[in-house]
């Protein structure tokens, strides 16, 4: 016969300060690997799309033309697979969690006007030196083939007898 | 003789956790027989791994459970690490045994606490869950997550745990027993809990054996069997004997789970003490070919993972079988004969995690 084998716990928790916290007051402090949520640094971000291609919930869309990286904090799983696999390491996993929201909205991150600016005279930059390298190589192309044009007559005049033959 | 009625129970139910139904064929307050369904919540988990690769794949192998989450990602891993021949370095091997055993802590922990609150002893449940708490935020300290940790890889572990972190869980752990010791009293000697659980619900160890079950179900039947006697990970360097309880009834259970609470300490203790220095992942190369079956101890019991490859990068097939779908049968059986009231604690006694079951 056992009767009142909780009393001891009982009076353990008179004398013991609660478990619980009085949150609005007390806030929680989080563990430095705690995986809250990610953050991005559109500084450093070179926008290579490998978090989107490594993402399991695919939850990170990265827009090269629209120069912006979006994540949906609520299809985010928090694996920090993402994060692992930045080669510039701009992805961080932070220790708080996911602010709340009314809907499920994606949060974009953009580049600012200034690199916009510099990626977009880039981008022309490349463009037209690309422009220039195939005119140089077309110029090239027509070149060679004007002067094979003009010194092997004779062979394709052979070329054709041999054919006949 | 009264008539026989059928009383549909569950899949939503105070008691349940997870959604399980059963048809019960009650002849007055005694069932006759129970007629099990499952299928409310299929996910279809086992079909993703034709559109995730097989590294993606360890983090939805994880979340087929959100208690034994860890064992189930390490399974898989430890399937597709025997396809790919890769050899997982020895701390690896170590603290995936350190996070299992304290896996095995929590939801043991968990189950206590559900026990309490199906035989309406809701102080008691509080009182489990805080301990519970506790474990969790070592967990959390460690991994970066309360349930789901995602820190298994294919060959090893992501991240290395300090040996400081390690030390202090030894101390936390202490305390940790201290605190198991006054809540376990409570299941064990006192006669409120006694009188629902003794005598409850026995499943002899021919039937246990018979009928397939697995785990603390199958042990609390007096069959010594348990896969960490097989020596995965790094059970085989630790002192281990399965615990074994010969009375087969729903105390017998409590007693089998209590115990295997204090044997996780002792083992995670050990594996502390013995804990070699060294890298914690092999990296992989190549794609999975070939196929493997592993078997994992879950602190419900045996689950099952088979993998098979053909040297893409999205496996061919995977396929869980988890424990509590073994102990669907033994659980129909255990209802046969059981009064009417006893059905929420006896559903509990196989520590049921649907979710699992149905993936």
């Amino acid at each position: 016969m056992s009767i009142g084998v909780f009393t001891k716990e009982v009076i353990y928790n008179l004398f013991h300060k609660p478990a619980t916290e009085k949150y609005p007051f007390v806030t929680r402090e989080y563990g430095e690997r705690t995986r809250g949520h990610i953050e991005n640094d559109m500084n450093a971000c070179v926008l290579c799309g490998m978090c989107m291609m490594r993402c399991p919930s695919h939850a990170i869309k990265v827009d090269r033309n629209a120069y912006t990286w979006s994540i949906n904090p609520f299809s985010c799983v928090q694996c920090s697979y993402c994060v692992e696999g930045c080669p510039k390491k701009c992805l961080s996993m932070k220790n708080t969690y996911t602010t709340p929201d009314t809907a499920k909205n994606t949060v974009t991150l953009k580049y600012s006007d200034e690199r916009i600016r510099a990626e977009e005279e880039k981008k022309k930059e490349m463009i037209a030196k690309a422009m220039a390298a195939k005119k140089a190589a077309a110029e090239k192309a027509a070149a060679a083939a004007k002067t094979a044009a003009e010194t092997p007559k004779a062979a394709a005049g052979t070329a054709g007898t041999t054919e006949k033959g | 003789m009264s008539k026989i009625s059928v009383v549909p129970y569950g899949p939503q139910h105070p008691v349940l956790p997870e959604p399980v139904h059963l048809d019960l064929v009650l002849q007055d307050e005694k069932i006759v027989s129970a007629i099990p369904s499952i299928g409310f919540i299929h996910r279809g988990l086992e079909k993703l791994v034709e559109k995730r690769d097989y590294k993606e794949m360890v983090f939805v192998a994880e979340r087929i459970c959100g208690i034994c989450s860890f064992g189930h990602g390490m399974g898989y891993c430890e399937a597709v690490e025997n396809v790919m021949k890769v050899e997982v370095p020895d701390r690896a091997k170590y603290l995936r045994t350190i996070f299992q055993e304290m896996s095995r802590l929590h939801s043991h922990t968990l189950w206590l606490g559900l026990a309490a609150d199906a035989f309406g002893y809701e102080s008691l449940f509080m009182q489990t869950w805080r301990i519970r708490e506790k474990i969790l935020d070592m967990l959390e300290m460690a991994t970066g997550g309360r349930v789901i940790f995602s820190i298994v890889d294919v060959g090893g572990l992501r991240k290395d745990v300090p040996d400081e972190m390690l030390a202090e869980f030894a101390k936390r752990l202490k305390d940790l027993r201290e605190d198991y010791n006054r809540i376990t009293a409570a299941f064990l000697e006192d006669d409120a809990v006694k009188s629902r659980l003794c005598g409850v619900g026995v499943l002899t160890i021919e039937q246990a054996n018979d009928l397939g079950c697995c785990g603390p179900f199958l042990r609390a039947s007096g069959v010594r069997r348990d896969s960490r006697m097989t020596d995965y990970e790094a059970y085989a360097k630790l002192d281990f004997e399965p615990v074994v309880s010969h009375d087969g009834d729903s105390y017998a259970r409590c007693v089998v789970r209590i115990k295997e609470i204090y044997q996780s300490i002792d083992l995670i203790e050990q594996a502390i003490a013995q804990i070699p220095a060294g890298d914690v992942c092999t990296p992989v190369k190549g794609m999975p070919d070939g196929e493997y079956l592993a078997r994992v101890e879950q602190p419900r019991g045996e689950a099952l993972y088979y993998v098979k490859g053909n040297g893409t990068k999205n496996l061919e097939r995977f396929r869980v079988r988890t424990p509590t779908f073994a102990n669907i049968p033994g659980l129909v059986e255990v209802l046969k004969g059981q009064d009417f009231a006893d059905v929420g604690t006896l559903i509990l006694t196989i520590d049921p995690c649907i979710s699992c079951t149905e993936r």
